[in-house]
């Protein structure tokens, strides 16, 4: 793969390894014997990782000017396998820590094992590790595709995934030495978050630019959603972090924000990491893969740009469904109600234009599992974002809020929407990425549909019973017009669903272990057979195979 | 609608523009007020900040994710309310950078546990928590009384808590390490001062049980037993607000 870099392309990036070695010595520096100085080791580390095999390939002649008339798709396939190793790791501290809550006293004395440090783990490893690395690796593909264009450069697309994965690491290794913002979904200190930022303004870049060049007079759908991902959270996530740090040499920071404006910049930020991170960015996805898997174009265009720009305009003014009936001015709680309300009509209008497209192809989906896990996804879509819409409305979420019934919505969105359309992409993606016909095993898919699907239902049903029965538990009054329940009495009434929940998510996580065997094999065997295959048709600006156009 | 469309969506510059703006109204019209229009956040003259110790426990309360299991924020409802006491003011949280309001209750809302147990209490609770309360799921958190506190650098935590706003004095900043140990220390001289610069109520004891080591227990216990008693808004103000 190195060797397909051209010469200039090696050279600025063992600058860049070389700067960033220097930054980490000066953190390692600043920070001695602290986390911080940890973590500027990491860095080192992470340089030296990369550079040894870089140099290694450094002096080798300039690469075959032909690739360049062919998409250049080496990040996308790393991207992939990333994606697949983070999940299994993400899930497995899933499991891990929904055991914890079941069984407390199943574990070690030491801080780094503990259920506060481990569950952030969880959540970013999950969204950021799993969903963050499938989100980049399928946009470089589906903005190549949609655009008919070569990524405008080779080294800009490894700096973003790499740099974004030294992120993540930096962010699990940070909780468990106890850095931590505690803001959810934006837990990774400052020094983090910078370097957040520089990767994700590349990732825009690439984007402009392969956009530049595209040989389609239009912007295909998928990118809409793609871009909105891409910029949005980019807004999102300089605003709520903006902070003041100790000093340099110290991990610590303190938020810009406080109180009451801290928590509605926090859920504005938390809301819509849902929307853009977790909504968007795999919208992006389906409106790609679905129709490319099924054959058939996207039901309907004018549908897709009245939920591209519903969710983009609503969501942002949903995050205050978050604060109902706390300190927060009741108008602003009103407002956030109104829009999640509203936010559901363009959510189901993209479930229902998925649905739609497939109209036509339910033997399709009958027979091949990877547009099951896709048609499967859309449906899950429809019931979290209806069930959100409804958790929004105040006299609900009086209920729910604080209670399991959140967390049972949040897998039916992650487990259920997210990881479901991931998995369809990726089982579609492989076999192109690697020009094979098919996937290595098509009954391990099909196994790994049922765990995900199996998973799925236990867990979410599991929170939901807890969820409610806790919530009805808090506010249950005897007749003599005192509570009828202690805290405790609702904990215990828990313990069998944190048992179920942790089963369901075992299954889960088996189904992600069988879908990476799938992957790597399939990988595996096509290296075995690349010798006889041609390069295909699959190649810029005069592919055969034109790309689906909304509407088309 | 649709040739409209067709035109933005053949420029690049366009869209991302569009995008940008369409997204940013929401957030201007909800967040920006609420630092320009005065009642959101009520009146509360009597506020103190927290002290140097309790700064310190506050951020071991976030290493820790405490926050993940329990919230700060006691909603507008009645079983609440008789639950956990006054529900919560904007007030009460002015001084925290971040919020630590909470999402999740695995766990009880502590916004008021602040005096409701021992000293002792907290201690073995923390300790291991199924010891004192049998059906517990809590972690336990037994280095906390081996860990020996970090207090050399409370001054930056200090000073970058005045830079995002809040009324620290060179005092109190010059003083922070000092301050620290002298809380959980009464009888020492560092524990001259203290409640000159916070206030006669400060805690003024050995948190862990221990004024010769000032250990991470000390702050975490200093911290937990102050949440809420920061200001007596709640309780002088009227539940005027409950089920609204
Ligand atoms: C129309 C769309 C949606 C609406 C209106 C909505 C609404 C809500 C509401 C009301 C809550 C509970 C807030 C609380 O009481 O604390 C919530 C929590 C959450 N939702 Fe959704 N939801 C939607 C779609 C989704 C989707 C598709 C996902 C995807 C994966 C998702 C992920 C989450 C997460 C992660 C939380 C938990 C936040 C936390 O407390 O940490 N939501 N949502
Ligand atoms: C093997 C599968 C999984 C298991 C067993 C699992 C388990 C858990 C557990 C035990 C919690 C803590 C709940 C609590 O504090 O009460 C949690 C939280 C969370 N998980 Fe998962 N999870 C799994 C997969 C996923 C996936 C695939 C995603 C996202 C793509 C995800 C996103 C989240 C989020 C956002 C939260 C925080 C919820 C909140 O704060 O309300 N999880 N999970």
């Amino acid at each position: 793969m190195i060797a397909r870099l051209t010469v200039a392309e090696r050279q600025s990036a063992l600058l860049i390894l070389i700067v960033m070695s220097f930054l980490g010595l000066a953190m390692a520096a600043a920070g001695r014997g602290t986390p911080f100085g940890l973590h500027g080791f990491l860095v080192i580390a992470a340089s030296i990782g990369v550079g040894l095999p870089l140099l290694r390939k450094f002096y080798a002649p300039e690469p075959d000017p032909a690739q360049f008339e062919q998409y250049y798709d080496d990040p996308t396939k790393v991207g992939i396998v990333l994606a697949m190793l983070w999940a299994i790791a993400g899930m497995f501290v899933g499991v891990w820590v929904a055991a914890l809550l079941a069984w407390p006293d199943l574990t070690i004395d030491a801080a780094w094992a503990s259920f506060g440090r481990l569950r952030p783990i969880h959540t970013s490893g999950v969204i950021f590790g799993f969903g963050g690395n499938a989100l980049i690796a399928t946009s470089f593909h589906v903005l190549q595709r949609t655009s008919r264009a070569r990524l405008p450069d080779q080294l800009s697309p490894w700096f973003v995934l790499l740099g974004y994965n030294l992120f993540c690491v930096v962010a699990a290794t940070g909780y468990m030495m106890g850095v931590t913002q505690s803001k959810e979904y934006a837990e990774p200190e400052w020094y983090a978050d910078i370097w957040l930022v520089i990767v994700w303004v590349v990732y825009f870049l690439i984007y402009i630019r392969t956009l530049a060049r595209r040989k389609e007079p239009h912007i295909y759908v998928a990118n809409w959603y793609y871009m909105a991902f891409i910029l949005v959270v980019a807004i999102l996530h300089i605003v709520n972090n903006l902070a003041v740090p100790v000093s340099f040499g110290d991990f610590k920071s303190y938020s810009a924000f406080s109180g009451v404006q801290d928590a509605m910049t926090q859920w504005w930020y938390g809301h819509n990491a849902v929307a853009f991170f977790l909504t968007a960015g795999f919208l992006g996805m389906l409106y790609y893969y679905l129709p490319k898997r099924a054959g058939r174009p996207i039901f309907s265009y004018r549908l897709s740009i009245i939920s591209f720009w519903g969710i983009t305009f609503m969501y942002m003014w949903a995050g205050s469904h978050h604060l109902h009936y706390t300190a927060l001015p009741q108008w602003v709680q009103t407002l956030g109600m109104t829009f999640s309300i509203v936010l559901l009509v363009p959510s189901w209008a993209s479930a229902g234009n998925a649905l739609a497209t497939l109209n036509g192809a339910w033997h399709k989906v009958r027979d091949d599992a990877t547009l099951r896990f896709m048609m499967v996804a859309a449906v899950f879509y429809g019931i979290s974002t209806f069930e959100g819409s409804f958790m929004a409305i105040r006299a609900v979420n009086s209920l729910s809020h604080y209670t399991d019934w959140t967390v049972g919505h949040v897998h039916a969105g992650a487990l259920g929407w997210v990881a479901m359309i991931t998995f369809g992409s990726i089982y579609a993606l492989v076999p192109w990425m690697w020009k094979r016909e098919t996937m290595y095993s098509a009954r391990l898919i099909e196994v790994h549909f049922w765990l995900a699907l199996a998973g799925t239902v236990v867990y979410v049903f599991a929170m939901w019973n807890s969820g409610i029965i806790q919530g009805l538990m808090w506010r249950t009054y005897t007749d003599s017009g005192t509570l009828a329940y202690s805290f405790i009495d609702s904990l215990v009434a828990m313990h069998p669903y944190y048992i179920a929940r942790a089963f369901g998510g075992l299954l889960f996580l088996l189904g992600a272990i069988v879908g990476t065997y799938n992957v790597l094999m399939t990988i595996r065997v096509a290296k075995r057979e690349r010798a006889q295959s041609g390069g295909g048709t699959d190649v810029p600006s005069y592919g055969r195979d034109p790309v689906l156009q909304a509407g088309e | 609608m649709s040739e409209f469309h067709r035109k933005i969506e053949r420029n690049t510059m366009r869209f991302v523009l569009a995008i940008i703006v369409v997204a940013s109204i929401g957030g201007i019209v909800e967040i920006a007020p609420l630092f320009t229009i005065k009642s959101t956040v009520e009146a509360a003259p009597n506020m103190r900040v927290y002290t140097p110790l309790e700064l310190a426990g506050r951020s071991i309360y976030m290493r820790e994710g405490c926050y993940a299991c329990h919230s700060q924020m006691i909603r507008t409802l009645r079983d609440e309310v008789e639950r956990y006491g006054p529900y919560s003011l904007a007030v009460e949280s002015q001084y925290d950078h971040p919020m630590l309001w909470g999402s999740k209750r695995t766990g009880p809302d502590i916004a008021r546990v602040g005096e409701k147990y021992s000293d002792a209490w907290h201690v073995a609770h923390l300790y291991n928590p199924r010891d004192v309360v049998p059906e517990s799921v809590m972690p336990a958190y037994r280095w906390l009384l081996r860990n020996e506190l970090r207090i050399d650098d409370l001054p930056g935590h200090l000073r970058a808590m005045r830079d995002v706003g809040v009324p620290y004095t060179d005092a109190m900043i010059e003083n922070a390490a000092k301050d620290a140990f002298g809380q959980a220390a009464p009888e020492s001289d560092a524990a001259v001062g203290v409640t000159e610069r916070y206030g006669a109520a400060t805690h003024m004891r050995a948190f862990d049980g221990n004024a010769g080591r000032l250990t991470e227990m000390d702050a975490l216990v200093a911290y937990l037993q102050i949440m809420g008693k920061l200001t007596d808004a709640a309780q002088k103000t009227e539940q005027t607000k409950i089920g609204e």
